[in-house]
């Protein structure tokens, strides 16, 4: 019964596809497996637009939108009717077809990013060797599109944060890679339903994820950091907090384009924590081993609601991070510990099985931390500036 | 020489000619990202995974953005006055036939070095390419790694020369 | 140590978020237009005639001195003074608006009007709920409009009121003690006693 309430999609799936002849069952799979991604996940994007308001509100003494629906969370549907209803404004002067692709091309790179995550047992869109190769390459994609974006409305505040946003995306493009290198180093493979299996054991109940290594939590912690900041998110959120000030690269956007860059970013910021999940948090094993009755993909989407909620707790608290502070944060601390990850994590494999890699590694992994931070905390001499063209 | 084939084929050869005859630079550039595009997905239909994602996420995911700043922060950006076509297109004409000579040689006679599947198809995984990489090809990698690091810490001594100067 | 700023404010929202469930003092919404608060007794929104009595027109305490419509910074008062004239409180004829507009869309709330008011014709009100959907004259009040009885700004603003009253009634004592002493200097020199004028608005 646990069995088939784990498979149950897989089992429906199979059960429709029954109705068609031999030759299409394959691809009418699939384009139904694509149905439902493509479905589900701006469901879920609609949930948390009002989880988001009004979790930001609950951390702000005051109640978020209550009016629309039961609590407010009929509040999406009004949203949607908005942005569907407004006007289509496009500058005179931007350039058509480039202004007119590119939350196209967000959304369609988002949405490609989900087909490799493992949702559940058996439940991959696309088993490919090189599954996690195949993700950071399509979220490189949507950097691409900030860009286009920014350029093509011939405004030079959307062109500036644009720049900004590609820049950021940039830096912490290897911070997210490297850390999850050390995940690759360990389980051996590119594959994440690999990635999956390996840390589906259990010793005395408790799960094999990664997070509960040192250099799994510290990897965590770095993918966590470097996740926020692909996904403009704040603290890191220069890019679109622009644009409440002044500017930004979707500010000659409006109405449903609009709508789509802001589904492109929670989708990112979805298919980002998916990925994380399924590296560090075990993807969609139970988090004790008599629990293990529970659907897996209930423990998937569990796990990515956890890490939205976290994404919105830190939007609540952290004040935005100032352009050069981000950087600065991302070259000279993030990368050096991602690095030092990297070595910790080599050392946990050839330590071999016992108590000497848990003190070593997180010796290592907290010296590095103190040090690292000591030395950017240091940094407090505010002088007179210097400018580089001013002058 | 499939159907599949033939769609990619037209789709990188159309991007790579708009690249070279679009008036606009970025859309030259844009143009390219596609033929990129094209490119990669023939490495997949190839069934060559590592190559595939590397191009998309190397090449339209750093070497595009990286063209973009570059039109950008020159003054690429304005259309030509003078037309795009040059007046020395045969000797360009001549330098590409002699690379895609060099390079159509050196494919075809690589093939010999491939591991190959029982239906003779080469099978390379990433295992394979990682093994290579860190053994037989060692010294290539690390000479690149020296590349990139010589020409990052340069990028980053000229934009910090330039503020030494000023002050 | 790096980081630990961070922890504590993490920890902070997260107080505030558990605490909005359970405790008034970490969630402060009121859910107007349900529940309201109620207004303090300085609150000032636009200004309104006071008129003593029943009768908004005879009981007006505006004379149309027009002062207040000189000093308002941007003069949003329209004041066309009467041609006749009518006993005020003290028993004195003067004169009343035969028109007193004030255009709320430019009124700034600024109470100078009241400030100069010789008269404590003028004071401010405390309603804001006062959108309406017709553009055209829908915020231009009138006479009619802005006239509220002495009883109101008692309500709205007591301690004021009771002032201004004190004020009012002072005034009046003076000014019936100066006519009995007019009154009795008068007999005393034997000239025939004026009639008492009928005193108005009490």
């Amino acid at each position: 019964m646990t069995e088939r309430m784990d498979q149950i999609f897989v089992l429906l799936r199979q059960w429709l596809v029954g109705f068609l002849p031999e030759a299409w069952q394959a691809a009418a799979g699939v384009v139904l497996s694509v149905a439902a991604i493509v479905c589900l996940f701006p469901a879920l994007f609609a949930l948390t637009t009002v989880f988001e308001r009004k979790g930001l509100a609950r951390i702000q003494n005051r109640i978020g939108p209550n009016r629309v629906g039961p609590f407010g969370f009929f509040q999406p549907v009004a949203d949607g009717i908005k942005s569907l209803t407004k006007e289509d404004i496009v500058p005179i002067s931007a350039d058509g077809v480039v202004h007119f692709l590119a939350p196209v091309v967000l959304v369609v790179a988002v949405f490609m990013g989900f087909a490799v995550l493992p949702m559940g047992r058996n439940m991959v869109l696309v088993d490919a060797d090189a599954g996690l190769l195949f993700f950071f390459a399509v979220g490189a994609s949507t950097e691409l599109s900030v860009f286009m974006a920014g350029w093509s409305s011939r405004n030079k505040y959307s062109l500036l944060g644009a720049m900004r946003a590609v820049a950021q995306m940039i830096s912490y493009e290897v911070p997210l890679l490297l850390s999850s290198v050390a995940v690759v180093m360990i389980a051996g493979s590119l594959s994440l339903t690999k990635i999956v299996e390996a840390q589906n054991h259990y010793t005395w109940g408790l799960p094999h994820w990664y997070i509960f290594t040192p250099w799994g939590l510290a990897g965590f912690l770095m993918f966590a950091i470097a996740a926020t900041s692909e996904t403009n998110r704040s603290p890191f959120d220069l890019p679109e907090g622009e644009s409440e000030l002044v500017a930004g690269y979707h500010t000659e956007y409006s109405g449903f384009k609009f709508a789509l860059f802001f589904l492109g970013e929670y989708l990112a910021m979805f298919s980002i924590s998916g990925l994380g999940t399924t590296l560090f948090l075990g993807g969609w094993s139970a988090p004790f081993s008599w629990l293990g009755w529970v659907p897996s993909w209930i423990w998937f989407f569990s796990k990515v609601m956890l890490s939205i909620f976290v994404f919105i707790w830190l939007r609540g608290t952290l004040p935005r991070l100032r352009q050069d502070q981000l950087m600065n944060f991302a070259w000279k601390f993030v990368l050096p510990l991602t690095l030092t990850n990297l070595m910790a994590a080599a050392a946990w494999r050839f330590l071999g099985d016992g108590w000497e890699r848990w003190v070593v590694c997180s010796a290592v992994l907290a010296l590095a931390y103190a040090g690292l931070g000591w030395a950017e905390m240091r940094r407090g001499h505010f002088g007179p500036r210097s400018y580089r063209y001013a002058e | 020489m499939s159907f599949v084939f033939y769609i990619l084929a037209a789709i990188t050869v159309a991007g790579a000619l708009a690249a070279v005859t679009l008036k606009n630079t970025v859309h030259c550039a844009l143009a390219l990202t596609v033929a990129f595009a094209g490119l990669a997905l023939l490495f997949l239909e190839l069934d060559a995974q590592f190559a595939g994602f590397a191009q998309i996420l190397v090449y339209i995911g750093a070497v595009a953005i990286l063209v973009v700043f570059a039109i950008l922060l020159t003054k690429g950006s304005e259309t030509p006055k003078d037309g795009v076509y040059s007046r020395h297109w045969f000797s360009g004409l001549v330098i590409a036939a002699g690379a895609f000579a060099v390079l159509g040689w050196a494919v075809i006679k690589s093939g010999g070095a491939v591991p190959r599947g029982p239906d003779g198809t080469p099978t390379v995984t990433v295992l394979d390419i990682g093994n290579a990489l860190m053994s037989r090809y060692v010294l290539p990698l690390e000479i690149v790694a020296l590349l990139l690091t010589a020409a990052m810490i340069g990028a980053v001594l000229v934009a910090m020369h330039e503020k030494e100067e000023k002050k | 140590m790096l980081g630990e700023g961070i922890v504590k404010g993490l920890v902070e929202t997260a107080r505030n978020f558990a605490g909005s469930f359970v405790s008034a003092e970490r969630l402060t919404t009121v859910q107007y237009p349900e529940e309201r608060i109620a207004p303090i007794e300085a609150t000032r929104d636009f200004p309104f005639l006071v008129y003593d009595g029943q009768d908004w027109e005879a009981g007006m305490r505006c004379v149309a001195c027009q002062i207040c419509e000189k000093e308002c910074p941007p003069k949003c008062i329209y004041i066309v003074k009467s041609t006749d004239k009518k006993p005020d409180f003290v028993g004195k004829p003067q004169f009343y608006p035969a028109r007193f507009d004030i255009d709320i869309s430019v009124c700034m709330s600024c109470q100078i009007c009241v400030e100069v008011c010789p008269f404590e014709a003028i004071k401010m009100d405390t309603e804001f709920e006062l959108s309406t959907d017709d553009r055209f004259g829908g915020l231009l009040h009138d006479r009619e409009r802005l006239a509220r009885s002495n009883e109101y700004y008692h309500r709205i603003h007591p301690t004021e009121a009771d002032e201004v009253d004190a004020r009012l009634a002072e005034a009046k004592a003076k000014a019936d003690a100066k006519s009995t002493a007019a009154h009795i200097s008068a007999a005393v020199r034997g000239a025939e006693i004026p009639a008492r004028p009928a005193g108005g608005g009490d």
